[in-house]
């Protein structure tokens, strides 16, 4: 039996904005760096970045460089191109993905070229890059420990 | 608040698949909906001086206008798509507990013309925080679900077969309703042969789209008792919700402990401290199923069995007739009708007067959700006097 493999979601529906606070995720993704923002008073992590801690309400924040590394939190698999332009990309694997560098913070992102029956909650995971057209770069998660 | 207001009026347009109410306008099926509750309730339009929305409600200033309301002395809308449904029903007691009001209308409308709601992500504008949603290509809601229905597997055991149980006990509530959009007996082939759409959920796991308008006529417990119909009353409703589950699905950054709830416990927490009764107390519930295995949550939220094990709870067949627990037996949102909340409130009404299609013998209390969703969730504690 062919074994299938976890593509890459369909690119049209990204929607690119940013302001003051999420920019700076998205300059560092740009050189392929994963970061998260974090409250330079208290050190909590956040994500989404809003304009202020949810833990002490601070508005000074840091964003520190992480390795990358990640925990699948839980996935799905979509497998039904709920409106025709998904068509080509089925199946693809939304994921949570924890960071555990970042405590607290979960992305939404997708496991790519991971065969579907190998993606499991738990298993380590690493940042990919991908870039757009647009020069924005978003992050996925391919298995395994960085190389 | 408890006891002292009571709807005493329901109105319903028929039940359309998606799209299949125009050439009726949104406004034509609200008004429909509302002159029907008031009829129910042997009210006039005249009598009306409040309405009560969630976001799936009309201008109120176009309504007033177009069914000809002299004077309205309130207007009000809980902040919240679905999660708020119930909401409304906490609105209209406070409105009228406090004499702002006398005779409020609370309601919702659904007309899916152009939007479909497996797709409605994909709708949105550009956002900063939507950038980091629309990243994993996500474009409906059930593709975020299906990941909080996989961690419950993981941690919990939770399987399809417990997900399965929700959708067929509900199919056989609905198969004995003309109201039903889907009335075709269920089995569990069937739930397992059905096409995958968001692993671990499949098509049966899904809410309808379907077009249609509810309205609810809530006024005074003392007015009430002169009333045609009779009342039943308001012992309790709430909406909020704790910051765990702000965002709710749209971003799943609650704690692990929060992200395995339906984020219903502290709504659940003062129903039953303002009805001043038990989940034990509860003879039939009315849980939002905009997904199926999101009912399992919320089981455990309003207490009726541990937290974790609703898997169980429903394999015992406690949602049936003549179960613990019957639910949704209208048919709910995944085979009768999903008008986003509404027809749940009709139901717990129809039980309390005892004139359901699928009568809980004796029913005194019901419980009706709005959720699991961003906060606020809403949800009431409805009586039998």
């Amino acid at each position: 039996m062919t074994v299938r493999i976890s593509k890459s979601p369909p690119p049209q529906f990204f929607q690119f904005a940013a302001d003051a606070w999420t920019e700076p995720f998205w300059q560092a993704a740009r050189e392929h760096r994963l970061t998260a923002c974090q409250c330079a008073s208290c050190g909590r992590f956040r994500m989404p970045p809003t304009p202020f801690c949810p833990n002490c309400r601070s508005q000074a924040v840091e964003w520190p460089e992480l390795s990358g590394r990640g925990v699948i939190f839980s996935f799905s698999i979509v497998e039904r191109a709920v409106v025709p332009a998904m068509a080509d990309y089925i199946p693809y694997a939304p994921a949570l993905i924890e960071l555990p560098d970042a405590p607290g913070v979960r992305l939404f992102s997708n496991v790519v070229g991971a065969p579907l029956d190998e993606i499991r909650i738990g298993a380590p995971v690493h940042a990919v890059w991908e870039d757009e057209v647009d020069g924005a770069s978003l992050v996925r998660f391919a298995l395994g420990d960085p190389p | 608040m408890r006891d002292r207001t009571a709807i005493v009026g329901v109105g319903s347009t028929p039940y359309y698949r998606r799209g299949a109410s125009a050439p009726q306008t949104r406004f034509e099926l609200a008004g429909k909906a509302v002159l029907a509750a008031l009829e129910d309730a042997g009210l006039s339009v005249t009598d009306v001086d409040g309405f009560a929305f969630y976001s799936y409600g009309l201008e109120p200033g176009g309504l007033t206008e177009m069914l000809g309301i002299p004077e309205l002395r309130f207007s009000a809308v809980v902040s919240a798509a679905g999660g708020g449904s119930a909401g409304i029903l906490d609105l209209a007691a406070m409105a009228v507990a406090t004499g702002r009001a006398n005779v409020v209308v609370g309601m919702g409308v659904s007309q899916m013309t152009v939007q479909r709601y497996g797709s409605v992500f994909t709708q949105l504008p550009p956002t900063p925080e939507g950038a980091f949603f629309s990243m994993a290509g996500l474009v409906g809601p059930g593709q975020t679900m299906a990941m909080m229905a996989r961690r419950r597997m993981h941690v919990f055991g939770e399987t399809r077969e417990h997900f399965a149980e929700v959708a067929m006990s509900t199919r056989l509530y609905a198969s004995t309703r003309e109201t039903a959009l889907k009335r075709e007996p269920m089995t569990l082939d069937d739930y397992f042969n059905a096409p995958m759409v968001a692993d671990p959920l499949c098509l049966f796991d899904f809410c309808l789209e379907t077009d249609g308008a509810l309205a609810f006529v809530v006024t005074s417990a003392e007015r009430a008792r002169d009333l045609r119909q009779p009342p039943v009353l308001i012992a309790a409703s709430a909406h909020g919700g704790s910051m765990d589950w702000g965002r709710g699905f749209f971003w799943q950054s609650m704690p692990d402990e929060a992200y395995l709830t339906g984020g219903h416990a502290p709504v659940g927490r003062r129903l039953y401290e303002m009805a001043q009764i038990t989940p034990d107390d509860i003879d039939v519930a009315l849980l939002y199923d905009h997904f199926g295995p999101l009912v399992l949550p919320q089981l455990e939220d309003y207490g009726f069995c541990p937290r974790g094990e609703a898997g169980p709870f429903v394999a015992s067949g406690a949602l049936r007739k003549g179960g613990k627990l019957p639910l949704n037996t209208h048919g709910g949102h995944l085979s009768e009708a999903y008008v986003i909340g509404m027809t749940h409130i009709r139901e717990a009404v129809e039980q309390l007067r005892g004139t359901a299609v699928n009568q809980v013998d004796g029913a005194r209390h019901a419980l009706v959700s709005g959720g699991p969703a961003p906060i606020p969730l809403s949800g009431a504690i409805l009586r039998r006097p």
